[in-house]
């Protein structure tokens, strides 16, 4: 985990992209209890209140819960809550982008779509 | 009613107005950062606040009491100054305790502790010491205060890059743990520009940029690309600064972006305060 500050995000949203991150890779497992906003702040080095902020998109979203005078745990479902999400936001995210530097480069669509299926093989061997 | 106010701050030198007409409140429980250039003022500043120099008009009040002069208004306020006040042949053990005379809540257990993770011998002398753990010496002094106001001119002069992460770390924690009003006067904007929440820009002893750190980079943008497209792009807006580089051209606009509106081979980034701050303070 780390947070980009070239990126063109708010630190904030980077934060809790990347809770979600680990949550999605089984870093952070459901119900289990995941770092606190100091922990979260010092070692981002960020501002509190920008980790408080990060954390709250979560809370807000149902992904993670408070627990008074614990600390913060990982909702049951976030699994499935957060690939929801990603898959909603994948053609924002990636699709749009691929095509306009495809399109900067001049790869037509069909050499696109050769390189996505030599990407699933590469992953699958 | 926790908080400092500045009113009407002036500072003559001389012929010179180090501060003219200051007006500025640091709030209770934040962490700001006081920003400007050599000269500017931000020590100048300070000193006043702290009482050690006297304003040439305007008045400071720590939580409402007018401080000058006032033991009682000040115990509030710790400066950690970027000068050295502490007597030359003192060790810094010895400068522990006597910071626990003067300020009873010094936490002795904490500074020694800081002293370890710093690597400071605190059997040496401050003569004795590299302008590194000059600073250290000092950052771990006001750390270990337990005052409502700090404030830090230049905090991590002559730090090497792990002592400043450990600083800064340490700073959070800190902070975290105990929250009070933090204020940090640097010349590394980059590394505190995610720490501070608020900004203060001081050019020439008066105050140009006041407010939170979001705020003021959601502000603007920056966008890149070839000098004919980001010539085009420009046109009719704020633009506060461009740069060439033999074809290429960056340029940081005021206003909000059009996502939709942005045209093919233009690349477009969020503000950077550091380079913000430097269109700002040019001459």
């Amino acid at each position: 985990m780390f947070v980009n500050f070239e990126d063109e995000r708010p630190i904030f949203i980077q934060i809790s992209e990347n809770i979600e991150d680990a949550i999605l890779s089984g870093a952070f497992l459901e119900e289990s209890q995941i770092p606190s906003t100091t922990e979260i702040s010092v070692n981002y080095k960020i501002n509190p209140a920008t980790a408080l902020k990060g954390v709250n998109i979560l809370v807000e979203n149902g992904i993670i819960y408070k627990k008074r005078g614990i600390g913060m745990f990982v909702s049951t479902g976030a699994v499935e809550k957060i690939t929801d999400k990603r898959k909603k936001q994948f053609y924002e995210n990636y699709i749009i982008r691929l095509t306009s530097e495809a399109k900067k480069l001049q790869l037509s669509q069909q050499e696109i779509i050769s390189m996505i299926e030599s990407g699933f093989s590469n992953e699958q061997n | 009613m926790n908080k400092i106010e500045i009113k009407g701050i002036s500072k003559q030198f001389g012929n010179v107005w180090a501060l003219s007409d200051i007006d500025l409140n640091f709030e209770e429980n934040k962490i700001y950062g006081l920003l400007g250039r050599n000269g500017a003022g931000k020590s100048t500043l300070l000193n006043i606040i702290t009482n050690k120099i006297f304003a040439s008009s305007g008045e400071v009040r720590v939580n409402g009491e007018n401080a000058i002069e006032n033991d009682h208004a000040l115990k509030n306020v710790f400066l950690m100054s970027e000068k050295n006040y502490y007597p030359n042949n003192m060790k810094i053990r010895e400068i522990f305790k006597w910071s626990k005379e003067f300020y009873p809540g010094f936490d002795m257990d904490y500074a020694n502790n800081l002293a370890i993770k710093f690597g400071l011998n605190i059997n040496k002398r401050v003569k004795e010491l590299s302008t590194g753990y000059s600073s250290i010496f000092k950052i771990i002094i006001a750390l270990s205060v337990p005052v409502q106001f700090i404030l830090l001119d230049e905090p991590v002069l002559g730090l090497d890059a792990n002592h400043r992460d450990l600083f800064y770390r340490l700073l959070i924690e800190n902070y975290q743990q105990n929250p009070r009003t933090i204020v940090i006067s640097t010349h590394l904007i980059e590394e505190v520009s995610n720490v501070i929440e608020d900004i203060i820009i001081i050019k020439d002893g008066k105050i140009l940029k006041n407010e939170s750190v979001e705020e003021l980079l959601s502000k603007g943008y920056s966008v890149a690309g070839s000098a004919a497209a980001i010539d085009d792009f420009i046109t009719g807006k704020n633009v506060i600064s461009c740069d060439s580089f033999g074809g290429l051209k960056t340029a940081c606009v005021l206003g909000k972006i059009d996502k939709t509106q942005i045209p093919q081979g233009i690349e477009v980034n969020k503000l950077d305060l550091q380079k913000l701050f430097i269109q700002l303070t040019n001459v």
